[in-house]
């Protein structure tokens, strides 16, 4: 293992665990729940691709083989937290108008509304004829 | 040097769970806690690739790809639970 790979691995390591402790800082910082879904979903999850990709270098000064592993774990994470972020602001928006949530709102104040008499597009009912809703008939 | 550096990460790693956990244990709102539980899940896949590191062993891995499928699917279904009142309609 050379001097010039240990650096880079060293250095990968490094980032990786400032970037988790920064997400999961943001996540216990920031004063409303919309803004705290941006802490885990960005920083967390580009700290673990670097702690992966310093793992997949590792191995690969180590035991000279390229592993595949850590690309499909990084490929999965990176493809599935938006989808968790959007799942979980649509449950924060559905709470939110039933009314369920009393938290006060933050500097920054509610999400803004979509335009003149429109819902969100989460909250409005799937149209009649559409294929998917014609599916259950 | 890589010793520690990957010393130092895993305390960033257990500082940032303990962060989590508050946040679990308090959050206000119900998105709050299953953002925590959402990044715990994160967090201990990389406790996962930072112990492998440490133990010069790649066996860990398939144990961290199940822990970020069952993460992501286990997210989903209380978000749809919470939405729909029900998983698969």
């Amino acid at each position: 293992m050379n001097g010039v790979m240990d650096i880079a691995i060293a250095a990968l390591i490094l980032l990786g665990g400032g970037f988790v402790l920064i997400g999961s800082w943001g996540l216990v910082r920031l004063p409303s729940t919309m803004e705290r879904l941006h802490g885990p979903t960005k920083a967390t999850t580009l700290g673990l691709g670097a702690l992966l990709l310093a793992s997949m270098l590792y191995f690969q000064a180590k035991l000279g083989i390229w592993s595949v592993h850590e690309v499909l774990i990084s490929l999965f994470l990176f493809i599935t937290a938006p989808i968790s972020a959007n799942m979980i602001a649509k449950v924060h928006l559905h709470r939110l108008r039933i009314g369920a949530i009393t938290e006060p709102d933050s500097i920054a104040g509610p999400p803004p509304r979509p335009g003149e008499d429109g819902a969100w597009a989460t909250y409005e009912a799937p149209e009649q004829k559409t294929q998917a809703s014609t599916a259950n008939t | 040097m890589i010793a520690i550096a990957l010393q130092v990460a895993a305390g960033a790693v257990a500082l940032s769970l303990l962060f989590n956990g508050y946040r679990l244990l308090k959050g206000p709102a119900l998105g709050d806690r299953i953002v925590a539980l959402d990044t715990m899940v994160i967090n201990v896949i990389a406790v996962i690739v930072l112990i492998g590191m440490m133990g010069d062993t790649a066996t860990y891995f398939e144990a961290a790809l199940l822990l970020a499928m069952v993460g992501f699917v286990s997210t989903i279904a209380y978000c749809k639970f919470l939405l729909r009142g029900d998983i698969i309609e």
